[in-house]
């Protein structure tokens, strides 16, 4: 339980500091041009590399044929037609409610 | 504009986004009872981390066993592009106090940096000042204040919901895939070019390959691998025309 603790203190640390960084230096140094394009692509990176494992891994196994894979093409769809985060979560829900009663799962 | 109107205004451009964060924060909530944390740890990671996405993380890492240093090191990662913000803001706010600078600075979130910064960009039409840089703060700090606390309130509340509701709901409802949903209706729009594309598919491909890689280390490499490739292509591509 100390450890949760520890761990929560340090990462909110971190997360302030990176905050308060450039407002602490006065506006004197700007981040240099390859720091903003490289951290551009943390979101689609850091988001996709949770993502695949959660659709394509089931207990451990690469298992392609999964009804949480074919939910999150759904959800994929939605979210390109729509753009809509709430719709996006709500119809791949639902997507996986019904195959897991449909494979009667 | 007075300071009482500047702040109130932060708040009430802020209450649109409010109800896109509202869903987000039960979700956290949910996952967060669900990954074994207490409802008191859960609450307090929304106050003292107060960034979604990186604790969405620290909770899938948390509930798989992940080694603290993982999650601090994913929690770093995932939270870098605040430096941006960061040094985007700095030059407005360069002249406040330093209690000023501290509190905005854990205010400076996503959403809240995204209405703040509209404020500062926009001409002042009552009191131009051809002599200044277009920096200078004439009370906007005020507004950026209510925008992040109004930010701040709906996520500490929001969290809390999602706390209520993890307790209730069981766990055959496969609540936890909510992660797996939110993450794709927010990265599917950020595939704007090739270059985002590549990141995406690279990073998502190591983090299958890298799966069994101990102490969870599969997503920092596959993020990092990710952001090279991002880079890498992006170079390459704009070479080619």
């Amino acid at each position: 339980m100390e450890t949760i603790w520890i761990t929560l203190a340090v990462a909110g640390l971190l997360t302030y500091l990176i905050r308060l960084s450039f407002i602490a230096l006065l506006g004197k140094w700007t981040p240099p041009e390859w720091v903003s394009r490289a951290l551009r692509f943390v979101p689609p990176a850091v988001l996709t590399a949770i993502i695949f494992p959660e659709v394509l891994i089931r207990d451990g196994q690469l298992a392609p044929a999964n009804p949480r894979l074919l939910a999150g093409v759904v959800a994929a769809l939605v979210a390109w037609r729509t753009k809509n985060v709430v719709l996006t979560i709500v119809v791949g829900m639902a997507a996986l409610i019904t195959i897991q009663i449909l494979l009667g799962s | 504009m007075s300071k009482r109107r500047e702040f109130l205004s932060g708040i009430r451009d802020e209450l649109p986004i409010l109800l896109g964060v509202t869903p987000f924060g039960m979700i956290y909530g949910v996952l967060a009872l669900g990954a074994g944390l207490t409802p008191l740890v859960a609450q307090a990671m929304s106050a003292i981390v107060f960034a979604g996405s990186s604790q969405f993380l620290a909770v899938k890492l948390i509930g798989t066993g992940a080694p603290p240093v993982v999650v601090v090191i994913t929690a770093f990662i995932v939270n870098l592009r605040h430096a941006l913000y960061s040094a985007s803001v700095a030059p407005h706010i360069k002249r406040l106090s330093p209690l000023w600078k501290g509190l905005l600075a854990y205010l400076l979130t996503d959403e809240a940096y995204a209405v703040a910064i509209t404020r500062y960009n926009v001409p002042y039409p009552l009191s131009p000042n051809p002599s200044g840089d277009g920096m200078e703060d004439r009370g906007q700090h005020w507004y950026f204040l209510g925008a992040g606390l109004a930010l701040w309130t709906c996520w500490q509340a929001s969290t809390a919901v999602g706390i209520f509701l993890g307790t209730q709901v069981p766990a055959s409802w496969s609540l936890d895939f909510t992660l797996a949903l939110t993450f794709i209706a927010l990265v599917v729009p950020a595939l704007k070019d090739r270059p985002a594309a590549a990141a995406a598919l690279s990073a998502g491909v190591v983090a299958i390959l890298a799966y069994g890689l101990p102490y969870k280390l599969g997503l920092i490499a596959a993020a990092l691998v990710g952001i090279v490739v991002g880079m890498w292509s992006e170079t390459k591509w704009k070479r080619s025309g």
